[in-house]
């Protein structure tokens, strides 16, 4: 089974709310070796402005994962697992992910491209906060190896 | 925590080439199991030898995704602040194996790439690279100092 082509521009219902913990913040900078106080400390991260402790940019793949958990489950998909290579990854924010946020994030397939005999699959998952308000969108290139 | 919050480097003192920032990331095979559990990423190739080998692996493997989180980290302490990264992307290009016993060096470089004088942006580019091979491709971070 191959990708269908059918899925580009296909939108995904919103996943449920994803509600950033501190301690899941602090846990995860110190998994990617985040040493900046704005990342750990609630005293630093108000003085230089924030709410509360501020997620490290690629903390935002946590919030997308349920979409691509969506992408790759969906019936008429074809996209096999076990194929799967992670092509490409991108954030572009409009502001930093900061614990206390929830946050709820949307999946639709920019496109799918055969490329000799794998497929690729841009997915963009838009993530907004509770007011609605646009805080980052992750982009993820999926590389399906095609049947050898 | 003890390390002062950094001052905000001014881009009119910067020029294209210039290396801001580097870092070397010690990588074992508890770093990934850490990733793996804050991030939620239990795929078994980052763990279990006998898997990763099952899918026609060498072994080990570090998840792309700590790769691309710990290389952004040596340009937020240059920037000061996580949230001044305002884009940031990466090509998987290589596997970082992660040996049993030795584990694996992931070495940053962070150059200036471009600067964006009216939108006060400077785009660093990183290289990125594990056993002397380049392990990412077209890392970019866009850095606001507005």
């Amino acid at each position: 089974m191959s990708v269908n082509p059918e899925l580009q521009g296909r939108v995904f219902p919103p996943v449920a709310p994803y509600l950033v913990g501190r301690e899941k913040v602090r846990e995860f900078s110190r998994a990617v070796f985040a040493r900046n106080p704005i990342n750990h400390d609630p005293d630093a991260a108000r003085a230089a402005g924030y709410a509360d402790v501020v997620a490290p940019p690629t903390f935002a793949v946590v919030v997308q994962e349920a979409t691509l958990a969506q992408l790759l489950a969906e019936p008429d998909g074809g996209i096999d697992f076990s194929r799967v290579v992670h092509g490409e990854q991108r954030f572009t924010f409009s502001r930093p992910i900061v614990a206390g946020d929830e946050l709820t994030a949307t999946l639709s397939v920019a496109s799918v491209k055969s490329l000799g005999g794998h497929s690729m699959v841009t997915a963009e998952s838009r993530v907004v906060d509770a007011t609605g308000a646009h805080v980052v969108t992750a982009t993820s290139t999926l590389v399906v190896r095609g049947d050898e | 925590m003890t390390q002062a919050a950094a001052a905000t480097p001014a881009l009119d003192s910067l020029t294209v080439g210039q290396i801001v920032a580097t870092g070397l990331f010690p990588l074992t095979r508890d770093s990934l199991v850490r990733y793996a559990g804050a991030s939620g990423d239990f795929n078994a190739i980052h763990y279990r030898d006998d898997v990763a080998v099952s899918v026609g692996l060498p072994g080990v493997l570090a998840h792309g995704m700590l790769t691309m989180g710990l290389a952004v980290q040596p340009v937020v302490d240059w920037a000061g602040d996580p949230a001044r990264v305002v884009d940031y992307q990466v090509r998987f290009t290589r596997p970082v194996l992660v040996d049993p016993a030795l584990g694996a060096v992931v070495s940053v470089v962070a150059k200036v790439g471009r600067i964006e004088a009216d939108a006060g942006i400077v785009r660093i580019d990183l290289t990125v690279t594990s056993n002397d091979q380049t392990v990412l491709g077209k890392a970019q971070a866009r850095v606001s100092l507005a």
